[in-house]
Formats: C-alpha cells, sequence, structure tokens
C-alpha cells in the first residue's frame, strides 16, 4: 500500500491545486458527498411526497391541472363505498398474511436453525420467490388458481378432497384468501432467512444455563428465543407490514381488483382511479389515506428499538 | 424426549440436547421443511412445466399426467422470442436496472461515507432521514411521480424508469453501507491521514476497496430490487415497445379471453432467469446483505 501511495503523495505535497484543496475542506467534501443522494430524493421522493398531499386536495385530472377544492376529495372518498371496502380489505390483507407470514416464516427459521446437511444450498432454495419478480411469480399463481386447468383443483379431485374445480379467484372471499395464500407463499422466505439470522445471534450459552436449570423445550422458546428475538422480529414485522398494506403487484396481477371490486386495495384502487381513470386528484388521495396507517406502523417500529436499547441498558447506538 | 430421572437429571438432559433419537428428528425436522421446500418451490416447477408443454398436453389432464411433460416443445420459447417484442423488453428491463444499480450505488457510497466517517454535525439526522425514506413505498409516490415525470418530459423514455428507481435503492444501499464502514477501522483512515493523503485519497484507495463485499451486495440488491419493480415501469410507460418485463408479460402478452398459458409461462420463466443467475453466483453476498440491513 504504501509503496504505491507515496509517489502521489508526495506530488500532491508540492503541487496542490485549489481543486485539490476545495475536496478536502471538509464543509465543502460533506455537501459535495451528500449532494447526489439528497439531490436525487429530494426531487424524486419528498417534493413528489408534498406534492401528493397537495394533488390530493385538488381536482387535477390528467392534462389538466387542478384548482383547490379543500376537503372535497376525502369527502367523497368518506361515502364511497369501494373506498371503504378497499380499506377493509387492505387491513384485512396485511393482517392475515403478516400472522401467517411472521408464523410459518418463524418456524421455518427455528428449522432451519438446526444442524443440516447442504445448509447453504437449502438457504438459497429458500430464498427463490423472494428474488423473482413478484409480478411473474404471481403469474404463476393465476395460472395455479386457474378455474378450469388448475392443478391444485386437479390433485383434489384425484384424491377425492371434492368433486368440482375448486373456485379460486371467482367469487369474492375465495379471491381474497388466494390473494393471501400468495402474499404468504412470497413473504415466507424474507421473514425465515431475517429471523434465522436472529437466531444465529442468540448465544448457546443461554440454552445450556436453562438446561442445567432443568427447563422444558417450550420454556426456552418462551422464556429465550422469543425474547432475544423480539428487537429483530419488530423490525422485520414493521416492514413487512408496510410493504403489504401498500402492496399492489399481486393484486393487480391476478384480480386486477375483481371479482366485483371485492379484493381491491388501496394502491391498486389509487392506480385504477388515478392512473387509468386519469382523476389524478382523486387517486392522490387515496394513496394519502395510506399515510395513517403508516405512521401507525412505523411508530410501532421505533417503540420497538426505543425498548430494545432499554433491555441492553446501552445509551444511544 | 424422554424424561430424564430426577437423579442425574443434568446430564441426562444435556444429552438430549445432543441426541435425539432419529424418529423424532425426521418427523420433527424433516419432514416440514420438505414440505416448506417443496411448496416454495412448486410454482416455479408449474412454472417450468407450462412453459415447455405442447398445448394439447396443457389442457387435457386426463389424457395426460400434468406433472410431467409428454413431449417437450419449444414452441411457446420462439413464439415469445420471434414473435413478440420480448428480446427487446428484456434488454430495456437490463439496461434499465444496470443503470439504476450505478447511480445509486454511487450516490449512496458517498453519501454513506460522509454519513458514518466525515463525521459533521447533524450526520446523524441525515442518516434518519434516509432511513425513513425507505420506509416511503412507491404506491404513495407513483401518482405525483408520474405528474413530474411528465413534466420533465421524461414520460415513456426509460430515463424516468432509471431516475426514480433510485428513490428506493439510495436509501437501501446508505444504510446497508453505513453499517459496513462502521465495521471497518477508523485507525486505517487516521493513518492515512496523517501520511498525508486527502479524504477523497483515503476513501478511493482504503475504505472502497475494503468494502468491495458490501458494494457487491448492495448492488446485487439493487439489481433484483430494480428488475422487480412493476409500479412505475407501468405508470410510466405507455408504448409497448419500451416497457419492461413484468409490466410487459402482463399487458401484452394477456390478450383477448384465451390466455396463452404457455407463452406466459415462458415468459414469465424467462424473465425470472436472469435474476435467478445472477442470484446463484452471489448467494451469500446477498443473504449477508438482507440480514445485515436487518440487524443494522
Amino acid at each position: 500500500m504504501s509503496a504505491t501511495t507515496a509517489p502521489t503523495w508526495v506530488r500532491a505535497r508540492r503541487d496542490p491545486s485549489w481543486i485539490v484543496k476545495l475536496f478536502d475542506w471538509k464543509p465543502f467534501l460533506v455537501f459535495a458527498c451528500l449532494f447526489p443522494a439528497v439531490g436525487l430524493l429530494t426531487v424524486f421522493l419528498t417534493y413528489p411526497l408534498g406534492l401528493g398531499i397537495w394533488l390530493a386536495f385538488t381536482d387535477t385530472t390528467i392534462g389538466r391541472t387542478g384548482v383547490w377544492v379543500g376537503l372535497e376529495n376525502f369527502e367523497y372518498l368518506l361515502e364511497d363505498r369501494l373506498w371503504w371496502g378497499a380499506v377493509f380489505y387492505s387491513v384485512f390483507y396485511t393482517g392475515v398474511a403478516t400472522l401467517g407470514k411472521f408464523a410459518l416464516g418463524l418456524w421455518l427459521a427455528l428449522l432451519l436453525n438446526n444442524n443440516l446437511p447442504f445448509k447453504s444450498l437449502l438457504r438459497a432454495i429458500i430464498l427463490l420467490p423472494w428474488i423473482v419478480p413478484t409480478v411473474l411469480s404471481a403469474i404463476a399463481f393465476w395460472w395455479i388458481y386457474d378455474p378450469q386447468f388448475s392443478i391444485v383443483s386437479y390433485v383434489a379431485i384425484k384424491s377425492g378432497l371434492t368433486d368440482t374445480n375448486i373456485d379460486f379467484i371467482n367469487t369474492p372471499w375465495h379471491a381474497r384468501f388466494s390473494l393471501i395464500a400468495a402474499n404468504i407463499w412470497r413473504g415466507i422466505p424474507f421473514v425465515a432467512i431475517s429471523l434465522l439470522a436472529g437466531l444465529q445471534t442468540i448465544s448457546p450459552s443461554l440454552y445450556e444455563a436453562a438446561l442445567l436449570d432443568g427447563s422444558s423445550a417450550w420454556q426456552r422458546f418462551r422464556y429465550i428465543t422469543f425474547p432475544m428475538l423480539l428487537p429483530i422480529l419488530a423490525i422485520v414485522m414493521t416492514f413487512s407490514i408496510i410493504f403489504t398494506f401498500t402492496d399492489f403487484q399481486l393484486v393487480y396481477a391476478i384480480t386486477r381488483g375483481g371479482p366485483v371490486n371485492s379484493t381491491h386495495l388501496l394502491a391498486t384502487l389509487a392506480f385504477q382511479r388515478g392512473i387509468a381513470g386519469g382523476q389524478l386528484g382523486e387517486g392522490a388521495a387515496i394513496a394519502v389515506s395510506m399515510i395513517p396507517f403508516l405512521v401507525v406502523a412505523t411508530l410501532f417500529s421505533y417503540f420497538a428499538l426505543a425498548r430494545r436499547k432499554w433491555q441492553q441498558g446501552e445509551g444511544n447506538d | 424426549m424422554t424424561e430424564p430421572a430426577q437423579s442425574n437429571a443434568a446430564t441426562a438432559q444435556a444429552e438430549a440436547m445432543t441426541w435425539d433419537s432419529r424418529q423424532r428428528r425426521v418427523v420433527m425436522l424433516y419432514v416440514p421443511l420438505a414440505c416448506f421446500v417443496l411448496i416454495l418451490l412448486f410454482p416455479f416447477y408449474w412454472m417450468t412445466v407450462t412453459a415447455f408443454k405442447p398445448n394439447a398436453e396443457l389442457y387435457d389432464y386426463n389424457t395426460y399426467n400434468p406433472f410431467w411433460i409428454g413431449s417437450p416443445t419449444l414452441d411457446h420459447v420462439k413464439h415469445l422470442l420471434l414473435d413478440t417484442a420480448y428480446p427487446r423488453w428484456l434488454m430495456t428491463t437490463m439496461g434499465v436496472a444496470v443503470a439504476s444499480t450505478c447511480i445509486s450505488l454511487f450516490a449512496s457510497t458517498l453519501a454513506a461515507y460522509a454519513i458514518q466517517r466525515l463525521r459533521f454535525r447533524g450526520s446523524q439526522y441525515v442518516g434518519l432521514g434516509i432511513y425513513l425514506a425507505y420506509l416511503v413505498p412507491p404506491s404513495i409516490l407513483f401518482i405525483p411521480l408520474a405528474t413530474i415525470v411528465y413534466q420533465l418530459g421524461l414520460f415513456d423514455t426509460p430515463f424516468a424508469l432509471i431516475l426514480t428507481f433510485p428513490t428506493f435503492l439510495i436509501p437501501f444501499c446508505t444504510w446497508l453501507l453505513i453499517g459496513y464502514f462502521k465495521s471497518i477501522p477508523y485507525e486505517l483512515e487516521e493513518c492515512a491521514l496523517i501520511d498525508g493523503a486527502t479524504r477523497l485519497q483515503i476513501l478511493r484507495r482504503i475504505t472502497l476497496p475494503l468494502a468491495v463485499p458490501g458494494l457487491i451486495s448492495a448492488g446485487i440488491f439493487s439489481f433484483t430490487l430494480s428488475w422487480n419493480e412493476f409500479i412505475y415501469s407501468l405508470a410510466f410507460i405507455q408504448s409497448s415497445e419500451k416497457k419492461t418485463v413484468p409490466v410487459a408479460i402482463l399487458t401484452e402478452l394477456v390478450t383477448g379471453d384465451v390466455y396463452q398459458w404457455g407463452a406466459l409461462m415462458a415468459g414469465s420463466l424467462l424473465g425470472s432467469l436472469p435474476v435467478a443467475i445472477f442470484y446463484s453466483f452471489f448467494v451469500d453476498y446477498y443473504v449477508s446483505s438482507l440480514t445485515g440491513a436487518v440487524k443494522e
């Protein structure tokens, strides 16, 4: 290292051009380093967020700048049964899917935490559903849920569970649960691998101590594994809740909100009204109505993190 | 687990921990694990089988066993590659993913370095701000972004995607790299400072070479995330030949009431392959970035 840096060093000392000096002046350097990231995020994230909130109070449509209409959009939404349906299904979808993902994901993580042959291969295979583009796997699910040629129906009929094809996506409640199943399928790997990382940081000496005290397997899970896993569980859950609540791809790919608008999430409804229907103002209002839910989820994460620091008796960081 | 006698409970239980009966292990561990793997992989298997089945077999479960292909065919793949704009879509997706990954990596390396290493006043708040940016989902932003993209004259061009994808890539990469820079001893930089190196020289010659695994993780993650992106591509791109693979399959291949399942599945399979291959080379980096980011 020193052999390669030495010549440059000598040159830099002899002739420190103004540009080198400028880049070594800390305030400028901080500014220069932060500029690309902060600039991009300001233009394409913070500004749109503000613009979105503003649009929600106007009657903008595609091709026409709107005027301020106050709370009219929201008043309209409050009387809109479709919007209430979307709120209901978003909450229901998030609740059931999160519960399923975490129950199954935790189970899978506990299974993977054992001594297994081909552990890394197994881990790689399990992550596959998560890395493959959601829409593409959603299309595969669409095909699996096909009313006529569903492979699940075929198996069910062959094994004598039912005589007719199972109806997956043509009646409201069936469609709702089919979408949730697809979401759980996609979410399990992320939860399992994150929790597995958490499990591996738990010191084995805790389990040894508990064994010496004569604990049962359930007690070890309840009093060691679960509390130690709680901080990471809280973070993963916050992310999962936020991204499940604002999910779009899965529903758009499989049902597009149908049958009879029973599976609209807020995001798909916002797309339908805002982009496809051209009512930008109303679409923005629907999107903005997701924010309160997200704030609650984020606060949940914040307090879970605060609790972790308190538990470990550490200061900041 | 057999209940140990009270007298030598400690030793017996310790043994029970290291030695489980074989049968118990199979029932409690391997059977559920096999079920998980089976269910997680089945849609991919089904995708593959469908993609290579001739139409006659595809819609006739009585004469052919649906789980196997009687006479494999490349018809669907050929149809996809020759009769549709699929190669174009693949190229567009690849280009957009690579470009937005490069932009994000560049911006977030600098930002992470500034936040973690330059230690200016308020760096924590900038870090917190970037963390919060990660929590803003695209579903909230796509409508106002569509108007911005339109005003900037980027509507229906790949630049609309290249410039908007970093909004969800930069927060993630910055966050990941902050964690990574933290693990590099600060003493190395101090030594270089004493030797008279400038800050940028330190970044280029000391910090970055040591952070290569972190950069690779961030790069892979960004690439897969941009390949996956859907809602922006759906909202900002209109002309058929400029679409990305996920959007194009859903909007261009689904035509009329009769779905071409063979072609749809072939398209999904081909669209998943690049990420899957890319991922298989770097699994360990990927897993470490996933778990590292969560632990941070």
